[in-house]
């Protein structure tokens, strides 16, 4: 009996952005990331060509964060007041393919640092760690237009990954990012409509298409996963489908929103029933970032290394290149 | 949608004196304007009155084709015309068309796959054009068999079921409509369906609404493709509407001008 193909058909390929130059390209990164360039739903091979490999980002903080748990904060305890050395220890010891630098001090209400002091922690990161580097604003808008722009110009060249664009707030970032040759976030909450919305706002600034990276506020496991999830996978589908203005990478935010749960918070005396507190928060990672692999993201941030171990090693498995 | 642009045809007044009179900057001028509004293919029709029709389908095609990149639907209801402007023709193509006799779908779909052409199938025979569903659909059975047989990628078949002037039957509409919601059903992946739109309305007052109009219903029935006036943009953002509406595009607050890009 033949049995017949499910193999799908895609008109359309998701665009490939290289964040990070080297020496020859104007920059000073030792390595460059590629992400993008599905030809396919993820991981369907069968299907087509899925692109380039999804990459971790993990986290780095130019404030020591507020509400760590321990069994997240015991990784870093050593490195919370030192960007540098926080970024280092996650290349060198954790694996990072990037450095997602997220500059929350700098808002007026958890520090206000000036923009010369982010340049000062861009500058530090950049020197410390020779992956690319993303770097993202504190999200009030007057503020992030003051200290981008700065961090932007100090970073020019190295081709790094700005955040992020909103319908409301787009215009100096995008201009910024064009002028000094960075990549830009585009960011939208929760709302698919949106989201294209800003990719067509910022496209019409004459930002290239193939240098946007989109953001969907990410929902946790238990907390919004599915809206987050189906919204991948529908604008996954329709790049696929030909949607140019859907057509680029996607990033979310895993480590922030998952260890932000009550379930990787609540301690064993406060929850004895849920399991171990050790392993509680890194489950609840490890099966966001695991689950919305599946709907079609190409950079994940994430905190926890041992979760960073195990959401490699499934990307490989799920690649057909692990054990 | 698949748009296929109406205007470099002998039978508007403007390209039959600029066949006559070999100038291309007319036929460059509405390639251009019609690549801008948006235009998938760029139908040429010499039309009927060309003292040398082979030599003008040649003539249209290397101007065009000069003037633009977008693909070419090479319309004439003879053989050896259509194959004189296949003879030129550099980029894709389309053929445009052929009857579905299963002879003569025999001698196209040959045509078609020696050029890697796309080929428009009208589903009317020596018999004429059916004036009900069923026989509509029939002819349409013989096209996909026949494509089938011929190996031919069903994305490479548009199935034209011959829409008829809404004056002269107002039972044809309706029919029609029945017509694309059969035809989808025939095959998986289904062919591409195609009117000339612009017939729908000839000798009417109310051109331009009527075209939208029936456009909206016929892409809701499942209707892909059309020969129409892309110059009519509102004719152009009806067909964006219905297609943002049935969820083949996400919707933005400037969803027509991304679709337009």
């Amino acid at each position: 009996m033949q049995i017949a193909s499910v193999e799908e058909k895609w008109a359309g390929v998701v665009k490939e952005v290289t964040i990070g130059a080297t020496k020859e390209e104007g920059g000073t990164r030792e390595k460059v990331v590629t992400i993008g360039g599905a030809k396919c739903i993820p991981f369907m091979d069968f299907d087509g060509n899925q692109g380039n490999r999804p990459v971790i980002a993990m986290d780095v903080y130019d404030v020591p964060p507020e509400d760590w748990s321990e069994p997240l904060l015991k990784n870093y305890r050593d490195v919370v007041n030192d960007a540098a050395g926080w970024a280092k220890k996650c290349v060198e010891e954790y694996g990072a393919d990037l450095i997602c630098l997220k500059l929350d001090g700098t808002h007026p209400d958890k520090g206000n640092k000036s923009s010369d002091d982010a340049v000062k922690t861009v500058k530090s990161v950049l020197e410390a760690v020779k992956v690319p580097l993303i770097i993202w604003g504190c999200e009030n808008d007057e503020k992030d237009n003051e200290v981008l722009p700065k961090v932007s110009e100090a970073a020019a060249g190295e081709r790094c990954l700005l955040g992020g664009a909103t319908q409301e707030n787009y215009k100096t970032i995008t201009a910024v990012c064009l002028a000094d040759g960075h990549n830009l976030i585009t960011q939208a909450p929760v709302d698919i409509n949106i989201g294209k919305q800003v990719n067509i706002l910022v496209t019409d600034l004459g930002f290239p298409l193939d240098r946007i990276v989109m953001f969907q506020t990410t929902g946790a496991l238990g907390y919004g996963i599915e809206y987050c999830y189906s919204i991948h996978e529908r604008g996954r589908i329709a790049a696929l489908s030909g949607d140019g203005q859907m057509a680029t990478p996607v990033i979310c935010d895993v480590g922030h929103e998952a260890w932000r749960a009550k379930e990787a918070k609540a301690t064993d005396e406060e929850a004895p029933q849920w399991g171990s507190f050790a392993e509680r928060g890194i489950m609840w990672e490890t099966i966001t970032a695991t689950t919305l692999l599946q709907s079609g993201v190409d950079i994940i941030r994430m905190y926890h290394p041992q979760a960073v171990s195990i959401v490699k090693d499934h990307i490989d498995q799920l690649s057909g290149k692990g054990s | 949608m698949i748009s296929i642009g109406e205007r470099i045809n002998g039978m508007f007044t403007d390209v039959k004196n600029a066949i006559k009179n070999k100038d291309a900057t007319v036929v460059q001028e509405l390639a251009k304007q019609q690549t801008e509004a948006g235009a998938t293919y760029l139908d040429i029709n010499v039309g009927t009155e060309a003292a040398d029709q082979l030599d003008a389908m040649k003539w249209l095609v290397e101007v065009t084709q000069e003037a633009v990149k977008t693909p070419i639907a090479i319309d004439s209801q003879k053989l050896d015309v259509i194959k004189a402007g296949l003879e030129v023709v550099k980029n894709e193509v389309m053929i445009n068309s052929a009857q579905g006799d299963p002879e003569t779908l025999d001698t196209y779909m040959q045509l078609a796959k020696q050029h890697n052409a796309a080929l428009i199938c009208l589903t009317m025979n020596k018999e004429g054009i059916p004036q009900d569903v069923d026989n509509r659909v029939a002819i349409a059975m013989t096209i996909v068999e026949k494509a089938t047989e011929h190996g031919m990628d069903m994305d490479k078949i548009f199935i034209d079921p011959i829409l008829l002037t809404v004056n002269v039957d107002q039972k044809q509409p309706a029919y029609m409509l029945e017509v694309f919601s059969q035809i989808k059903l025939l095959s998986d992946p289904p062919p591409h369906i195609t009117v000339g739109l612009s017939n729908f309305s000839q000798g009417t007052k109310e051109k331009s609404l009527l075209n939208r109009t029936f456009l909206t219903m016929a892409i809701a029935a499942g209707m892909d493709t059309a020969l129409m006036d892309v110059l009519d943009t509102d004719l152009m953002d009806a067909a964006i509407c219905s297609e943002m509406i049935l969820n083949k595009q996400i919707y933005s607050d400037s969803f027509l001008k991304a679709a337009r890009q």
